[in-house]
């Protein structure tokens, strides 16, 4: 039975990244700007530092939006940085030329999620193996076809000959993502990133794909950038582990102490969330609510706050979450309730638009400021969040209406604790 | 030299029903007009501008369909057969000419206007659209014109009116072919397989060239057939008109039908029926084609290919709920 | 929060809501027929979760879209779907169609393709409601759709919305919330979670898991994740090639599995407690030509000689586990010689999934 090999890292890094941030400039769908909403800035990746070491399997770890996939992308220099330094074998390729960068794709490589769109449908298994080759000015066809066979046989694909003129909708799920590896590794690199390379197959087909990267990885003396929503993968499968939320690396450290004992509650929720097929294991859990925010407009504080369990006065509390709190009071009460207490108030919605400040609620014709104060005073003693009401300083009557004052956020830095680095005010 | 032969024969096997009959017949109509253009020398029992026997007699002028002159002969006294045979290969030269230089040019700008974007995009696609709304004659009219007298006197004296023809029929074009493969570029180019062409390191260039072009030629079999048909028919009306090939260069059904006007009232049916038949037929053969291609190209046209399933008679084994075993 | 209105038991509700038996659906091609779903039984009661589980290409979400009666043309089916004791097959296209969105229902993959973009979340519930039920007032409307809103989690402010405004799972709990406005007694849902991340997977999982108590649904869900099925069924039925292999209670299922195909699903699955990787060799067959005798039988590491002759004979273990596999007999049915061991055919990568 194949196992985990043993860890063969050495301290040398292959890659240093500092301070990485990646942003995109949102043009804003058309409806959007019809609509005049405005556009702005996404900071995909924010201030990430992460070193990768020679031999070394690193989980990049997160949801959609966490940007995880981005900073991979970062790796090849497929996305701009717009701050920092990745250096790799010396050079910051943050700082190179397209032709340099195109040069540096020798050097570091890309598995893609869905093995379905990532090889062109009108080449050959042969052609587009090969073109890796070509591109990298390979002219000769038998030298490439060569090259080619090699990298088939490496990746299982075998007997090869069979494979050659196939288009990949010949093939099955499992053995186009071989054609993928297959590509990646022909001109000999030293990084792999591995864009969820497992999640769009079939159960039956993951654990091969992922020996096969194993085997690879020692035959080749490949590291792995391996990113992932699949927290039980990365456990067998990475030496480290970063966590990424909302582009920045939450808890980052060995694989043995992340599991052993996590510390971001985010970690935590992950680690709950995965459904586990053993039966006796299937206990009713206390899930994570909501959903990852817009990155366009992270949550002030610590970015992770909304969603918390264990969150306080000091993660950063605004406006947008008194509205949250509203609602879930009203996902509560039942639509009588609802109908009638939403007319009071008269701006909900540019509530959860403000970015800072105290939030005022403002009664509308059909409510009092007395009422709005009453209204949030039984919000508050029902304890439907129960986190959010922590960091309310205050709750003063105004003369439109109520002002809700919030305790100061502060933006947690990634910081040791034990074995470990985490970003939470918890610690 | 199999997979050539496999790739022709595609359309045909891979569809049925209608789709291939439109197709069968649309490519048999072709066929023939194919075959008189490219054997109009020896098919045709006269030359185009021929209006005098071998030995010298002047032919009849608007003579009957006769064994000598199976279409009858026009007010000219030329042979209408004849000028039939020899305008399919006005026809097609004119319209194949046009057809592949719209289809290079317009996929050459739509492939570079769709994956680059930006300022670029927006020039092409202004200057296209303006084209496109013109009335397609008006502007074969006007680009004729200039193809004829202006630009194209050095040009045309070596070349004539067919190459003039073409270069206008091809800018009225190209605005369609850019149209289409701008918009599957635009989708094509965010497919994954791009970006992973990007990650092996390819330049723009190759990526248009190896990833893009590939995949968005397949829209254009269809257009480029349904264009040709069309630009019979603008073709034709140009010849009607007077505008383009003159008389004493090619034969031309669009301006023989011009002459044959007059000849209808008189009862003269001959010189404006074979020419105007020659027209619809090649018009029919050459839709009939493109909208079987279509058919098997296009897969939202395409029929889900599943025929009758005759589902077998259930063997009688202990395999059915009813036949299970209790074991204890 | 408890919707069932407790009424008299009707006397449908003592026998089970849905009732398949011997069904097959087989689609036409010109190389042969694919028999995408070939003789499949099982039925579900009110309130109970069945788990679909298997590899892609197995027929699972055929199956799903055959009960519902959203085959393509040319797909064929046969054998018998009782809904409460009618027989849907026999139904015309008519009455089939009413019954879907009120009686059946069904949840998709992909959530954002199914709501029309241009449409508040209110139009979505008022077109469903009026197209079952006509003449129902707005208020009305927007109360009953509030009600599974809020079920669903999702604030009643957000009814006015567009598609657009909602993230992924919030999409998915719409669909879920349309799917069951309308009360529907049986639902299908195919791989509901597959699209989203694993936190609001978890979330819609547990959505699922609470229908039972609030709507009194049978669920039909389709997967290829086992831990899903393990959080939220009742029983599963394990399919391969065209047929349930398996179907019994999850945790006895899961405990025990008495298929070697079950067994090796559990094996290669990738949990929080592996420690070496498992596979299963080969690829699932061809549909079209599938081997004769047992199905797996060419990828069983446990595959006897009666497996490649014979088809195996459905047996029920003492938990009630139902499971096609000669290993379990019935052994009067084995002939001579029958139990040697098959040798193992070498399986390349080349039928290699």
């Amino acid at each position: 039975m194949p196992t985990k090999p043993e860890l063969s890292v050495s301290a040398e890094p292959i890659i240093d990244i500092r301070d990485l941030s990646v942003r995109f400039s949102l043009g804003g769908s058309t409806f959007a700007r019809l609509l005049g909403r405005e556009t702005g800035v996404v900071k995909a990746v924010d201030g990430v530092n992460l070193t990768l070491r020679k031999g070394e399997v690193v989980g990049l770890v997160g949801e959609s939006g966490s940007g995880k996939s981005t900073l991979g992308r970062a790796l090849l220099g497929l996305v701009p940085a717009a701050d920092g330094s990745i250096v790799f074998d010396g050079d910051d390729i943050a700082r190179f030329s397209k032709r340099e960068l195109r040069a540096h794709r020798r050097r570091a490589q890309m598995v893609f999620q869905d093995p379905n769109a990532a090889l062109n449908p009108a080449m050959t298994v042969e052609q587009g193996v090969g073109d890796a080759l070509r591109i990298h000015g390979i002219k000769s066809a038998a030298e490439r076809r060569e090259r080619v066979v090699d990298a088939l046989e490496r990746v299982g694909l075998s007997p090869v000959e069979l494979f050659l003129p196939k288009y990949p909708r010949d093939l099955s799920g499992g053995q186009k993502q071989r054609v993928v590896v297959a590509r990646a590794i022909i001109m000999g690199p030293s990084l792999l990133v591995a864009d969820e390379p497992i999640s769009m197959l079939d159960m039956s087909v993951r654990a091969k794909i992922l020996q096969l990267m194993l085997d690879l990885k020692d035959q080749l003396d490949l590291t792995y950038a391996y990113i992932t929503h699949d927290l039980a993968s990365a456990k067998f499968f990475c030496d480290r582990i970063a966590i990424m939320y909302l582009g920045r690396i939450v808890e980052i450290g060995d694989t043995e102490s992340i599991f052993a004992d996590p510390k971001h509650p985010y970690t935590k929720a992950l680690l709950a969330a995965i459904p586990d097929p053993d039966p006796s294991r299937s206990l009713p859990r206390d899930l994570l609510k909501g959903e990852i925010p817009d990155a366009a407009r992270p949550p002030s504080g610590c970015a992770f706050h909304p969603r918390c369990p264990v969150a306080f006065e000091k993660c950063g509390w605004e406006a947008r979450d008194l509205v949250s709190a509203l609602e879930s009071h009203w996902l509560q009460t039942g639509v009588s309730t609802f109908d009638v207490e939403r007319n009071q108030i008269a701006n909900l919605n540019s509530l959860r638009e403000q970015d800072e400040g105290p939030a005022e609620v403002k009664a509308s014709g059909d409510g009092t400021p007395e009422g709005i104060v009453a209204l949030l005073e039984e919000v508050k003693r029902e304890k439907a969040d129960a986190r959010f009401w922590t960091g309310v300083e205050a709750v003063d009557p105004s003369a439109a209406g109520a002002e809700v004052r919030f305790h100061e956020g502060e933006d947690p830095q990634l910081r040791p604790v034990g074995d470990v680095e985490v970003a939470c005010h918890l610690y | 030299m199999r997979r050539m032969a496999s790739l022709i024969a595609a359309p045909f096997s891979k569809t049925q029903g209608v789709a291939r009959w439109m197709l069968v017949v649309g490519a048999a109509i072709t066929a023939v007009f194919l075959i008189f253009a490219l054997f109009a020398p020896l098919i045709a029992p006269y030359g185009f501008d021929q209006f005098r026997a071998s030995d010298g007699t002047k032919f009849p002028k608007l003579g009957h369909p006769s064994s000598s002159h199976w279409f009858g002969t026009t007010d000219l006294q030329t042979d209408v057969l004849s000028r039939v045979i020899w305008g399919a290969r006005t026809a097609v030269e004119v319209v194949g000419l046009a057809v592949i230089a719209s289809l290079v040019l317009g996929m050459a700008l739509g492939i570079v206007s769709g994956y680059f974007g930006g300022w670029l995009d927006r020039v092409l696609v202004l200057v296209m659209d303006s084209i496109f709304a013109f009335p397609s004659l008006l502007l074969a009219i006007v680009f004729a014109f200039l193809f004829t007298n202006i630009i194209g006197a050095g040009i045309l004296f070596l070349t004539g009116g067919v190459v003039a023809a073409a270069l206008s029929l091809t800018a009225i074009y190209i605005p369609q072919y850019f149209r289409v493969v701008r918009n599957t570029t635009i989708s094509a180019k965010e497919a994954t397989y791009i970006e992973a062409a990007r990650a092996l390191g390819a330049t723009d260039g190759v990526i248009m060239r190896r990833y893009l072009f590939g995949n968005v030629i397949q829209s254009v079999p269809v257009l480029g057939t349904l264009n040709a048909a069309d630009a019979i028919g603008t073709l034709a009306a140009l010849g009607f008109l007077g505008i383009g090939i003159q008389p004493t260069e090619a034969g031309e059904w669009g301006f023989d039908l011009q002459r044959a006007l007059d000849d209808a009232g008189l009862g003269i049916w001959w010189t404006s029926l074979y020419p105007g038949l020659a027209i619809v037929l090649l018009i029919t053969g050459l839709t009939l084609v493109g909208e079987g291609l279509n058919e098997t190209i296009n897969p939202l046209l395409r029929k889900q290919r599943l025929v009758r399933v005759e589902m077998t008679p259930r063997e009688s084994s202990g395999s059915t709920s009813e036949g299970s075993v209790t074991r204890s | 929060m408890t919707l069932i209105e407790h009424v008299p038991t009707p006397s449908w509700a003592l026998g089970p809501v849905i009732d398949v038996r011997d069904l097959r659906v087989w689609y036409g091609t010109p190389r042969g027929a694919i028999r995408a779903v070939d003789g499949v039984s099982f039925s579900l009661q009110g309130g109970e979760t069945l788990g679909l589980v298997g590899e892609s290409g197995c027929g699972k979400s055929t199956l799903g879209r055959g009960l519902m009666g959203l085959l393509p043309e040319g797909a064929k089916r046969d054998g018998k779907v009782l809904f409460r004791g009618d027989d849907i097959l026999q139904m015309s296209v008519h009455d089939a169609r009413a019954m879907r969105g009120t009686d059946l229902g069904m949840i998709f993959q992909e959530p954002l393709t199914r709501l029309n973009p241009l449409m508040r979340i209110s139009r979505h519930f008022e077109e469903t409601i009026k197209q079952h039920e006509p003449g129902r007032s707005k208020a009305v409307i927007r109360e009953r759709a509030l009600e599974v809103l809020n079920v669903m989690g999702i604030p009643p402010t957000r009814y006015r919305s567009y598609p657009h405004e909602f993230s992924g799972g919030m999409r998915q709990r719409l669909m879920i919330a349309l799917a069951l406005v309308l009360r529907p007694a049986f639902v299908v849902a195919d791989e509901p979670t597959t699209a989203l991340d694993v936190l609001v997977e978890a979330q819609i999982i547990k959505i699922l898991n609470d229908l039972r108590e609030n709507f009194d649904t049978a669920l039909l869900l389709i997967t290829h994740n086992l831990g899903i099925v393990a959080e939220a069924c009742d029983r599963v039925a394990v399919m391969y090639a065209g047929r349930i292999v398996e179907q019994g209670d999850v945790r006895d299922v899961f405990r025990d599995p008495q298929h070697p195909y079950t067994r090796e699903l559990l094996r290669s699955t990738i949990s929080l407690s592996t420690t070496g990787l498992n596979f299963i060799l080969g690829a699932p067959p061809d549909l079209i030509n599938p081997p004769p005798g047992c199905r797996f039988h060419p990828r069983c590491p446990d595959a006897m000689k009666v497996c490649a002759d014979k088809d195996p004979i459905e047996t029920v273990s003492d938990m009630g586990t139902k499971v096609e596999c000669w290993l379990h007999g019935p052994a009067e049915a084995i002939p001579a010689g029958g139990e040697t061991r098959l040798p193992r055919e070498e399986i390349g990568v080349a039928d290699e999934a």
